[in-house]
């Protein structure tokens, strides 16, 4: 037996409220983080992802109010990233009771803060979010390119050299975001998932271009540990996320079977 | 068993010494039934029906931080005493002799023979739900040996190097579980327990878990 792919929903949250519609039938509030981490714990969720995407630093402590309510009901792994800049954004997610956090922009701008992060509180701790589009030609060797700011903002740096940096600076594991599939429901960059394969160790999870459950299994195929999603969970039916389960246990991988 | 003895909560302490987050782990043994402290005030450690020693890091770390809140001494006066205890990720991995993490040297408490080494699997940290062979007898495990629990960790004991033909001496039961390697998964030994997983991340298998452990104080 082996460890299974794990299947990750991701909640957008603004200032303590989930952001994008969810649709759950018998919610009682769908914005609400909280319930909606338990509808997902029950439904099966491996882990879950909280991205924080509130403007204003002003409201951040409803972040850190919802991120420790939810870890005080629900008992699977929870990552939360967004604005997350520094060794005291973490320490304060990690005492909230977050059990990892995701880092991207300040990563980019400065790499050391990974090295610092993780010998403080372990690689564990650390997820690096790579938003990586296909490069115009000749601009990186791999042919794909880091971007910022969800996507707008390219960088020149080439992905698959700052996965492999980023995983020698200390992080536990690397979300990879395909900006090119994101939102197009045709699928996973499957070409891209398959180069940073090859060049890290640390558990790899693909995200963006999830339209149909069958799409998943290509994804561990090219080389994903894990999954995540939003739109075809919040918008899809109630069993969505066993749906994608079935699919991938189908297609000869590991899944842990839900409550 | 008296009424009142049936239904109070065994009061359990949860070890705080700058260990990560212990938000989940002290919601998940309440609600597996104890009554719990997060505390590393001696009278408390040492009087609670059981002790939980979580433990999130580098093992060099973890047993610094233990050092500094006079941890060692607790835990050990306790399993001197026969008082259970139960650690978690490196709360089991600093009850072995010592870890090859960072070129460590600090020893462990090694209440148990075997060193912790980095696992040599394709891809590390082994991060996510596995399964385990639970031991036979497993009180831990018992009515779960099918689930799968949360593991994140990158160094493991990977062999088990306890001499059976030691006098005197009831065998630990030792669960396993993979990861490329064959790797301990937990140890039950009289009063002194410990998982590789995280049982307080483990969902509805590893409440499970915490609450045999619970009833067991």
């Amino acid at each position: 037996m082996s460890v299974a792919i794990r299947v990750i929903p991701c909640l957008d949250v603004d200032a303590g409220r989930v952001v994008k519609g969810i649709n759950f039938a018998d919610l009682r509030d769908a914005g609400d983080p909280v319930e909606l981490a338990h509808r997902y714990d029950r439904a099966g969720a491996d882990e879950l992802t909280f991205l924080d995407v509130t403007a204003s630093s002003g409201e951040r402590d409803t972040t850190f109010d919802v991120v420790a309510r939810t870890a005080e009901e629900v008992f699977i792994p929870l990552t939360v990233g967004g604005g997350v800049r520094s060794l005291a954004d973490v320490g304060q997610l990690l005492r909230c009771g977050a059990d990892k956090a995701s880092i991207n922009t300040a990563a980019v701008n400065h790499p050391p803060v990974i090295d610092e992060i993780t010998s403080h509180f372990g690689g564990q701790v650390l997820v690096l979010s790579l938003d990586a589009r296909r490069a115009p030609a000749g601009l990186t060797r791999s042919g794909f390119e880091v971007t910022t700011h969800g996507g707008r903002k390219g960088t020149g740096i080439d992905a698959v050299a700052w996965a492999a940096e980023a995983a020698d600076r200390g992080v536990g594991e690397i979300l990879l975001n395909s900006i090119d599939a994101d939102g197009t429901k045709d699928g996973f960059d499957l070409e891209m998932i398959r180069a940073i394969r090859a060049a890290v160790r640390v558990p790899l999870i693909a995200s963006g271009g999830a339209g149909v459950p069958a799409h998943f299994p290509e994804a561990v195929a090219a080389g994903a540990d894990a999954v995540l999603a939003a739109s075809i969970f919040h918008f899809g039916p109630d069993h969505a996320l066993a749906d994608v389960k079935n699919a991938i246990a189908a297609a000869g991988y590991p899944v842990r079977h839900g409550p | 068993m008296n009424r009142q003895t049936h239904q109070s909560r065994p009061s359990v302490a949860v070890l705080d010494y700058g260990s990560g987050n212990v938000h989940s782990a002290v919601r998940a043994l309440e609600r597996a039934g104890a009554d719990v402290e997060l505390t590393a005030e001696h009278d408390a450690v040492l009087q609670a029906a059981g002790l939980v020693v979580p433990g999130v890091g580098a093992f060099a770390a973890v047993m610094r931080g233990l050092q500094a809140a006079d941890g060692l001494r607790l835990i050990g006066r306790r399993i001197a005493g026969g008082r259970p205890v139960l650690g978690i990720c490196v709360g089991l991995q600093v009850l072995f002799e010592g870890s090859t993490e960072h070129e460590s040297t600090e020893p462990g408490m090694a209440e148990w023979p075997g060193t912790v080494e980095r696992l040599p699997s394709e891809v590390v940290p082994h991060m996510g739900w596995n399964t385990v062979r639970a031991a036979e007898g497993s009180r831990l495990f018992e009515g779960i040996e099918d689930e799968r629990f949360y593991f994140v960790h990158s160094y493991a004991v990977q062999q088990w190097e306890f001499d059976v033909n030691q006098p005197r001496m009831e065998a630990p039961q030792v669960t396993w579980a993979e990861h490329g390697v064959p790797f301990i998964a937990a140890v039950e030994n009289g009063a002194l327990s410990a998982t590789q997983f995280h049982p307080e991340k483990s969902g509805d298998a590893g409440a499970a878990l915490l609450a045999n452990w619970v009833k067991s104080l």
